[in-house]
């Protein structure tokens, strides 16, 4: 569809006119005109919703919100144009078989063994390895070999050495789902352990034998306590009510020395509104302070992350202070459990604060122990409302960590940003479906690519560059401040508002760093060299032979990172009184909003991000240095002639 | 007057300390004429906290039995308490920091007692002066001229004796000008654009009057920064109907009739006690100690703090847009010109002009706009967040600017050559200090006090190289761009060095700073030693050439 307009989210002023494609994987978004041709690149399974709204005089808006929290807002001259692509994107952002995601079209030009390879990145045999199991306490089990006893678990678990195949099948019964408890996280320091599960089936007084038996096992697997700590995830109340349905928690009375807790994480339902109000929010045009943080309250986001954070810490002392095992339950033990075990992981355990180590954490907490990815993230067209930010919530309790601790982790906000965007984009295999057994039936291995592999490819783009494996933060457990601690949470606008660029900062210092130390590295390599010519020469010249290499200067090479400020960067819009302002060219709008922003500020999605990043390196534009990394890109004085033109027509 | 009256007990011993984050310690407590001394002398950590009488915001005292507790707040925002043994003793030590903490005599403050423990490398009272600031202007334009019509203070009681204004209005004109504008203060230079040579010009309302009073000498004044055919904005920090109504007062605007080659814009920012409210809201917010995330947010909303941020970092804004991108001259005021006005030149400056990101332009850019400009330090910080006292004369103003430098800063962190700390250094010492540079209203005062010859200057102090560089931005690459700052709520965020400095443990963004820090000094060193290897390898290359063609 040619002459579409696109407009800027926050700006009316600033469309870009352009042709619209749709292909059987993205929608692609070309500017006219302007010489470099800027594409706007969106794939179908990124598209959350589709509104078409009203036909103006001017045509006909379409507004495409994505779940990596872009929302495109497109005007389509004519109305039958705009049903067509209206009706079309519908049917593509909602496959109804997985052969239709863009994992099984994707080809990075890998060979076989190449993509084996990157299958082989994250090993969950090595990881529990490296835990320290199995060992005299714990044990691999088979009794789930063939998904005959639960078939959202993995085929390889760790249980207790004392509980038997009996004990684990008859505990199996009476939980959901048949989840029964198993080992996440060991600590080898002090034999504690973090387990999972799903609810007991107890309603109001039922008990079952084997699973007491089962906690018993996990108690007596760490030696040096007498009891464990059983943490129900939910509110209370919800928890309650589960009883009238036959299921439950855990009746201390009936289990021998377990201590009983629960953390009131809200449900899938409520974190999906809470997500909803705070995107509206990110949405407003032009908000007050007031509107924002009004609606950011209102929405609760971050009271849920908080009640994460506090599940996590609350695991992560008892475990590393108490030495004391925990046992973490939810309803089904998919969703809240999986966000709590992995944060508590990360503040236990320094390994996955490191970037190899996140992968693994992911893949261990997330994946393997049957998170519903194709539900919650709706990559498949399902029932709505299973759809919930989960993940999200996770990603960003880390992100909220690496905020308090500058140098605890080895990634940066980069890294989590292109984790989330991967969770919904179906580019790579790693989180179709809802479990390992749809998984291996879908033989995704053989007929899909790894994230892991690509990132891992890329990772110097993912480096904090604060992080130095000797440093003390990354040593041993993290301990984020309690008390008082409410304007610790903050608002991800990284995230949330990730393509509206001219709201972030517009240096990035850790870019800058990174250049900086990749300067130091290239430093080094030719102190080196020159150190050993100046010997050569010095040897040489006593025996008086000739030296004639004249190498390169290499400083040339790198230069100056100095010209940080080449990003685009002109005014936003801080008065709405200077349009009646008679300018010097004609106004032609009708609109009274002269909002002007960056240039680059609707950016399309991230070159590595979307469909041709097989041939990209993950290059982004939130780079703070020239691409050149020498010399100054136009400077506002010589670019300033197209910015004006801009803002004259308002 | 004798400080001793004051002091009924000098001393106290086993008195216990406690601060945030740290643990509680047991220490002898002294009371001097300006200083609260506690000293611990435990062997393995003797520590010494001295107080300025002066930074004491307000304190409480309560008994339990004979054990007295003081809790003292202070101006910088920081709460401390001492468990002092004995109810005399307690009660004694309480009034007398409650009297020596409210002094009202200037001439008894600190500043005029400190004897400087450094070497003095220059006297950081004639570090800037107006003319060196109008010897770079002659340098590029001979459009204006330096004017001593105020020298002995009489034409303006509030401004410097010497001002910059444009070079076709003489001093006659001037003293007709500033009948005709409030506390006489005249339009006056604020800020030249080289760019394009657009200036700001800086004053108070003009006095119109119910009756719309005109003079002609203002109009001819401000004309004269307009290019022929051009237009300029007036910039009035009042909503239309604050500035109606100020005409029924003899205040007033200026009216299109008489200024027709100037648009009036109104863009409003907060004054005096609804700032002050606002600050005391946000400090009590960021001292709760509850963990109920909501009531955070709602509170930080309430304060309105960010709101008053976001308003006037969009003002500065807008007239920097004006010069900048329009190309057009400014002229800038709100009532007094005292304040709103001052927050508006200095922001925009910070945003035009790349020398005031410098530490000293930075400095420069706080005497010229703030001290010399008038506005009045001494009323406006008197009291801070903690005090109970309704003066209606305190406000926030100077430390709404600096945070909002801190916004930009925030958003163009390497585009500065000072960090955080600098800009609560600032803080600190417009609120308390041993210098005497933040002392008096304007320079009248301070030349009546004779603080120059009888006080240090705190740029005296700050600009040895020692303490600079604690004040250094590691990451700082001089940029000569304009920065246009986001001012979308999204974009602004709570100073937490500034408001959270006190109840949070600051140990791991320290750490954070350390690597940042170390990253950059071990570049630099690489660097030098690199280009010393190269040097040599030259030189021997060179010499080996030479016994070769020997």
């Amino acid at each position: 569809v040619e002459n579409v307009r696109l407009l800027d989210r926050l700006s009316s002023r600033r469309a870009v006119v352009g042709t619209l494609y749709l292909t059987a994987t993205h929608v692609i978004f070309v500017e006219n005109g302007s010489e470099t041709h800027k594409e706007t690149w969106v794939l179908h399974s990124q598209i959350s919703s589709i509104e078409k709204q009203a036909t103006t005089a001017t045509g006909c808006p379409l507004l495409i919100r994505c779940k990596n929290f872009q929302v495109i807002h497109l005007v389509i001259p004519q109305e039958r144009d705009c049903h067509d692509v209206y009706i079309s994107l519908i049917r593509l952002a909602r496959p109804v078989k997985y052969e239709e995601l863009y994992c099984f079209s994707f080809n990075p030009k890998l060979d076989k063994e190449e993509r084996e390879q990157g299958w082989k990145l994250v090993d969950l045999n090595e990881e529990y390895n490296r835990m320290g199991v199995p060992n005299n306490y714990w044990q691999i089990s088979d009794v789930n070999r063939d998904y005959g006893v639960c078939d959202s678990y993995p085929t390889e678990v760790y249980v207790p050495k004392s509980a038997t195949a009996h004990i684990i099948v008859g505990s199996s019964k009476f939980r959901s789902r048949r989840r029964f408890p198993a080992l996440s996280y060991y600590c080898k320091g002090n034999n504690a352990s973090i387990c999972r599960s799903s609810q007991p089936l107890s309603g109001f007084s039922a008990r079952c034998l084997e699973d007491e038996q089962m906690l018993q096992a996990i108690r007596k697997a760490n030696p040096g306590s007498d009891f464990i700590y059983v943490v129900d995830t939910r509110p209370k109340l919800n928890a309650m009510a589960n009883r009238a349905a036959g299921k439950g928690y855990e009746n201390e009375d009936n289990y021998s020395n377990i201590k009983f807790q629960f953390i009131g994480i809200e449900n899938i339902h409520v974190m999906r509104n809470s997500l909803q109000k705070m995107l509206e929010v990110c949405e407003l045009k032009s908000p007050s302070m007031s509107d924002f943080l009004w609606g950011l309250e209102n929405s609760g986001w971050l009271k849920h992350i908080k009640a994460i954070m506090d599940a996590g810490i609350f695991i992560a002392k008892a475990v590393a202070e108490e030495g004391v095992s925990v046992l973490v339950h939810c309803s089904d033990g998919w969703d809240r459990t999986a966000q709590v075990c992995s944060v508590a992981s990360l503040l236990l355990d320094p390994y996955y604060r490191t970037m190899k180590g996140f992968m693994v954490l992911i893949e261990k907490d997330w994946v393997s122990f049957g998170h519903k990815f194709n539900h919650r993230y709706g990559n498949l067209d399902g029932d709505p409302k299973e759809i919930s930010p989960v993940i999200d919530q996770f990603i960003e309790c880390v992100w909220q960590l690496m905020e308090q601790f500058p140098c605890a982790f080895e990634f940066n906000e980069r890294f989590l940003i292109h984790i989330q965007h991967h969770i919904y984009s179906c580019q790579f295999g790693n989180f179709l479906c809802n479990s390992q057994k749809e998984r291996r039936e879908l033989k995704i291995k053989e007929r899909t690519y790894s994230l892991w592999a690509h990132l891992w490819k890329n990772r110097a783009d993912y480096l904090n560059p604060l992080y130095r494996s000797d440093h003390s933060q990354t040593q041993g457990t993290l301990h984020p401040q309690i008390a008082p601690c409410n304007f610790l949470y903050k608002f991800w606008s990284g995230m949330y508002n990730r393509f509206e660029k001219g709201l972030h900062p517009r240096q990035s210092v850790t870019d800058y760093l990174m250049a900086v130390k990749e300067e130091t590295q290239q430093l080094e390599e030719e102190l080196e060299v020159l150190q050993e010519r100046l010997a050569n020469l010095q040897k040489s010249q006593s025996g008086n032979n000739k030296v004639k290499s004249k190498q390169q200067d290499r400083s040339k090479q790198f230069g100056l990172y100095s010209s940080n400020n080449s990003l685009a960067n002109t005014p936003q819009e801080y008065s709405s009184d200077l349009k009646s302002f008679p300018s010097r060219s004609p106004s032609q709008g009708d609109e009274d909003s002269a909002l002007i922003l960056t240039q680059d500020n609707l950016k399309s999605s991230d070159p590595d991000l979307s469909a041709n990043s097989d041939q990209e390196s993950g290059v982004e534009d939130l780079s703070c240095r020239s691409p050149s990394g020498g010399g100054c890109l136009p400077s506002e004085d010589s670019g300033k002639d197209s910015d004006e033109a801009v803002f004259l027509a308002g | 007057m004798e400080f001793a009256e004051l002091i009924k007990t000098p001393r106290a011993d086993n008195v216990v300390l406690h601060r945030p984050f740290h643990p509680a310690v047991e220490g002898t407590l002294c009371l001097t004429g300006h200083h609260l001394i506690f000293s611990s002398r435990r062997r393995d950590n003797a520590e010494e906290l001295w107080l300025l009488h002066s930074n004491i915001d307000s304190i409480e005292k309560r008994f339990v039995g004979s054990l007295g507790t003081i809790v003292i707040k202070c101006k910088d925002l920081r709460i401390i308490q001492l468990d002092i043994p004995g109810m005399e003793e307690c009660l004694n030590i309480a009034s007398s920091i409650e009297a020596l903490s409210t002094l009202d005599s200037v001439t008894l403050m600190y500043p005029f007692f400190y004897r400087p423990m450094f070497e003095v490398l220059e006297d950081g009272w004639s570090s800037f002066l107006l003319e060196q600031e109008f010897e770079h202007l002659s340098s590029v334009t001979n459009e204006w001229r330096l004017s001593c019509v105020n020298k002995d203070f009489s034409v303006c009681p509030s401004y410097p004796p010497v001002v910059i204004v444009p070079k076709s209005i003489d001093d006659e004109a001037l003293r007709k000008v500033a009948l005709f504008r409030y506390g006489g203060r005249f339009p006056v230079l604020s800020y030249y654009h080289k760019k394009n040579g657009m200036a700001m010009l800086r004053s108070s309302q003009p006095l119109t009057g119910t009756n719309g009073r005109r003079c002609k000498e203002d109009e001819k004044l401000i004309n004269a920064t307009l290019r022929s055919g051009r237009r300029g904005f007036v910039i009035d920090t009042r909503p239309l109907n604050v500035a109606q109504q100020a005409r029924a007062k003899g205040g007033g605007f200026e009216q299109e009739v008489h200024y027709p080659q100037w648009r009036r814009i109104h863009k409003y920012i907060e004054r005096f006690h609804i700032l002050q409210e606002s600050f005391i809201k946000l400090v009590e917010a960021c001292n709760d100690q509850s963990h109920n995330m909501d009531r955070w947010l709602s509170k930080l909303e309430a304060s309105n703090w960010l709101t008053h941020i976001k308003e006037l970092l969009t003002a500065a804004c807008l007239a920097a847009q004006c010069i900048d991108r329009e190309g057009a001259s400014v002229l800038v005021h709100g009532s007094e010109g005292t304040d709103s006005t001052l927050q508006v030149t200095s922001l925009a400056q910070i945003i035009l002009d790349p020398r005031c990101r410098t530490i000293r332009g930075f400095e420069a850019l706080v005497v010229r706009e703030w001290l010399q400009a008038g506005h009045p330090f001494q009323q406006r910080c008197a009291q801070s967040a903690y005090s109970n006292s309704k003066q209606k004369w305190e406000a926030p103003v100077f430390l709404l600017f600096l945070e909002c430098v801190w916004q930009i800063h925030r958003q163009f962190p390497c585009s500065f050559e000072f960090n955080e700390h600098f800009l609560i250094l600032l803080f600190e010492h417009a609120y308390a200090s041993q210098f005497g540079t933040f002392l008096g209203n304007n320079e009248s005062e301070r030349a009546k006090l004779k603080l120059p010859q009888k006080t240090m200057s705190l740029w005296s102090w700050v600009n040895r190289p020692e303490e600079l560089s604690r004040f250094q931005n590691p990451i700082y690459e001089a940029n000569s761009l304009v920065i246009w700052p986001s001012v979308a709520p999204q974009s602004l965020q709570l100073w937490e060095g500034m408001f959270l400095r006190w109840n949070r443990p600051s140990r791991f963004l320290e750490e954070a700073e350390e690597e940042r820090i170390n990253i950059i000094k071990y570049n630099k060193e690489l660097q030098a030693k690199v280009n010393v290897l190269r040097r040599q390898l030259a030189e021997m290359e060179t010499d080996g050439e030479v016994q070769e063609e020997e």
